[in-house]
């Protein structure tokens, strides 16, 4: 057996690392230093001088054990290849179990529901211009569409990811149809998605809010009452990626969401709650950039540094509180416009990052979705991408395969830092809640988004197709698939009839319960909309019930 | 109107309709277009059309920016129109973010002055707004 571990003097190391110098200024000559996107400065080459191994069981450690940096299971990707997650959502019902089936009948073991913007505004079909209904994701506004996007799912097996923001009406729609079904609700296994409201004030202003302190409010709320009742969810989704989307560097997005997670953990905690009883479910859910090996050593530091503060700083004391469980997301913004087929290749680089990171779930775009939401074949390609890297690459046959490289290694403890600064700058203002109320947040991700656009535009970050490689004329792009205007129209009349079919006693009751309890701090608000959903209140009513009492969620925006 | 008129910086209003709210777009641009010394009236998304007819009738803007990144672009000739309603039937309208090119069609028809995809130059941007703010200024005059 080898000595594990490189320690310097090496014979011969001095004088060869001294000729290569000497080389390498030579042919070379003068050169820009070359720094990640997070700032951190490159070198050329990483020897043992950087890393020699001799820290590893600190700082490495091996997968599922401390310091978590390899992995937070003993088999990862080896035992069990990550989830693939594919955001599906457009037009109506009935349209999104069509497509959801397609995927189920393919082998899918999760699905995820990605409503339209309406929905996520807090709005019924009924209150916006029916141009833009159902473009962007599916119409779910009652329990009654939730049973029909659900038609022949069966909840006790498939897990569902919800893009559903607080008051996480979704949720309480799909628990609805699962209890007239008879599927028991310690079955049901999921994770609300979007439930991180810091990310959608920071970073995200897509979602329907409620004003801060209400939604601190309601997410723990949700977090309570999912642990009790439905112990299998995931209520929280800690969102990096927002923050990365928005222009934060990959160290400022790991750094804020760590902020994030220990924020919502404190407000648990301050409510009574055991870390070691909702730490276990809590998820991340991150962006990858391009930036190939910062990504990946973006993730083992994260996942290092959430270990420590779920133990040291939170006090938990099950290994499973301090699990780094991830999804990610390929970036968006990293796409073009300008030949789109480029982006294939851009996916793949940003999918082999975040599988070398370690994730659990991963989300590819498809390489048209600079146009619009992904066309059926744009899809399909985005999973065989997932499919080829898996199945015919050779990705998954050895756990955390760059670690012990030297340059890796020396990145990953510079992260580690980076990352550790950002807490460090959010800790003094308070935490992240009062960072976001500040404004300081959004202040550094604005500063962050607009550097980088200039060194784009100086050509010192290079866009293949956009600042160097491009072509003339390019070719026109096909037609976009979007939903049929009647199909939204019969959803509008739809609405019309439920509510009008409705027992509306039970409804009104329900509603002033609900808004009762936000003025009652004993009272559970989301136990309320559960409620209420059940009674057959909508997306719409129960959303404006919330607003009306708790105020609304006004952007604390800066330029 | 005098020459002096002309030599004031442009004033634009960079806003988003409907009800998308991804900003990172709108914000980079309006940061750019105040460095670059123009005078910039940003507003958060999910504006309604009449309180953008109203806002840009009250700051005597020059120039409206609107950005789009789902599907929102679809309401911008309806915003156009309701300029021409209003009496401001000779205020350009620019539109940036993601816009398929069939709607890019659809826009110019109904009287977009240009749509900026992703890609574009920030300088592209800045000098469209001074050429088209020179433009308005100069038929006023």
């Amino acid at each position: 057996m080898n000595k594990p571990m490189t320690q310097i003097p090496l014979p011969g190391f001095d004088e060869a690392e001294r000729l290569w110098k000497e080389q390498y200024a030579a042919q070379i000559g003068t050169e820009r230093e070359i720094r990640n996107r997070s700032g951190i400065p490159v070198q050329p080459l990483y020897t043992p001088r950087d890393w020699n191994g001799a820290g590893y069981p600190g700082a490495l450690g091996f997968p599922g054990q401390l310091p978590a940096t390899r992995g937070i299971y003993p088999t990862m990707h080896r035992g069990r290849a990550w989830t693939q997650r594919q955001l599906i959502g457009l037009g109506t019902p009935e349209d999104y179990n069509r497509r959801l089936r397609e995927i189920l009948d393919a082998g899918a073991t999760a699905i995820s529901l990605i409503p339209c913007n309406s929905v996520y505004r807090g709005y019924d079909v009924d209150q916006v211009d029916p141009l833009i209904l159902g473009t962007c994701g599916t119409t779910v506004n009652t329990a009654q569409d939730m049973a029909t996007c659900l038609e022949a799912v069966d909840l006790g097996r498939i897990s569902v990811g919800l893009n559903d923001p607080l008051p996480f009406t979704l949720l309480a729609f799909l628990l609805t149809v699962a209890k007239r079904r008879g599927t028991p609700w310690e079955k049901i296994t999921g994770t609300s998605n979007q439930s991180d409201y810091l990310s959608h004030f920071v970073a995200n202003h897509m979602f329907f809010r409620i004003a801060l302190a209400g939604s601190r409010r309601v997410l723990t709320d949700h977090i309570e009452y999912m642990n009790r009742y439905v112990p299998g969810w995931n209520p929280v989704s800690v969102v990096g990626q927002h923050m990365q989307q928005a222009g934060a560097t990959p160290a400022q997005a790991m750094g804020f969401t760590l902020c994030t997670a220990i924020q919502y953990a404190e407000d648990c905690i301050a409510r009574g709650m055991a870390p070691d009883a909702f730490l276990p479910r809590f998820s991340f859910f991150f962006d990858i950039s391009i930036s190939f090996f910062e990504e990946i050593a973006k993730f083992r530091a994260g996942r290092r540094l959430w270990a420590k503060i779920a133990r040291e700083r939170l006090g938990a004391k099950n290994a499973r509180s301090w699990r780094f469980k991830f999804h990610a997301q390929t970036s968006g913004v990293d796409l073009t416009r300008q030949q789109p087929l480029n982006n294939i290749a851009r996916v793949a680089v940003q999918a082999m990052a975040g599988i070398f990171g370690g994730l659990q779930s991963l989300h590819t775009d498809g390489h048209d979705e600079v146009f619009s939401t992904p066309t059926a074949e744009a899809a399909r390609i985005a999973v065989n991408t997932q499919n080829i890297l898996r199945e015919e690459a050779g990705l998954t046959d050895v756990i955390d395969p760059l670690g012990g490289s030297y340059y890796l290694e020396t990145l990953t403890d510079r992260m580690h830092e980076e990352i550790e600064k950002v807490i460090a700058t959010v800790d003094a203002a308070g935490g992240m809640y009062a960072a976001v109320e500040k404004g300081l947040v959004q202040q550094m991700i604005g500063e962050s988004a607009l550097a980088f656009q200039r060194k784009v535009e100086s050509g010192e970050q290079k866009v293949v197709g956009v600042n160097c490689y491009r072509v003339e004329n390019e070719p026109p792009v096909k037609a976009l698939e979007r939903p049929a205007r009647e199909a939204m129209l019969s959803q509008v009349a739809r609405l019309k009839r439920y509510k009008a079919e409705r027992p509306q006693q039970a409804v009104n009751d329900a509603l002033a319960r609900l808004a009762a309890a936000a003025h009652d701090p004993k009272d559970n608000v989301f136990g309320r909309v559960v409620e209420a959903a059940g009674a057959g209140a909508t997306h719409g009513e129960i959303c404006r019930t919330l607003r009306a009492e708790m105020g609304f969620g006004q952007p604390l925006v800066m330029v | 109107m005098t020459v002096n008129e002309f030599a004031r910086p442009p004033r634009v209003l960079i806003t988003k309709i409907g009800l998308d709210g991804h900003d990172r777009g709108s914000r980079v641009v309006a940061a750019h277009l105040r460095d670059a010394g123009m005078e910039v009236i940003y507003t958060p998304p999910w504006q309604e059309i009449s309180a953008v007819v109203k806002l840009a009738m009250e700051e005597d803007v020059d120039v409206i920016g609107v950005s789009s990144l789902a599907t929102d672009h679809l309401l911008v000739p309806k915003l156009v129109q309701a300029l021409r309603d209003a009496g401001l039937g000779d205020m350009p309208v620019i539109v940036g973010g993601i816009v398929p090119p069939d709607d890019e069609q659809a826009l110019l028809a109904a009287g977009v002055a240009r749509v900026f995809h992703p890609g574009s130059a920030l300088e592209e941007i800045s000098t469209l707004i001074r050429n088209v703010t020179s433009e308005r200024r100069a038929k006023a005059a």
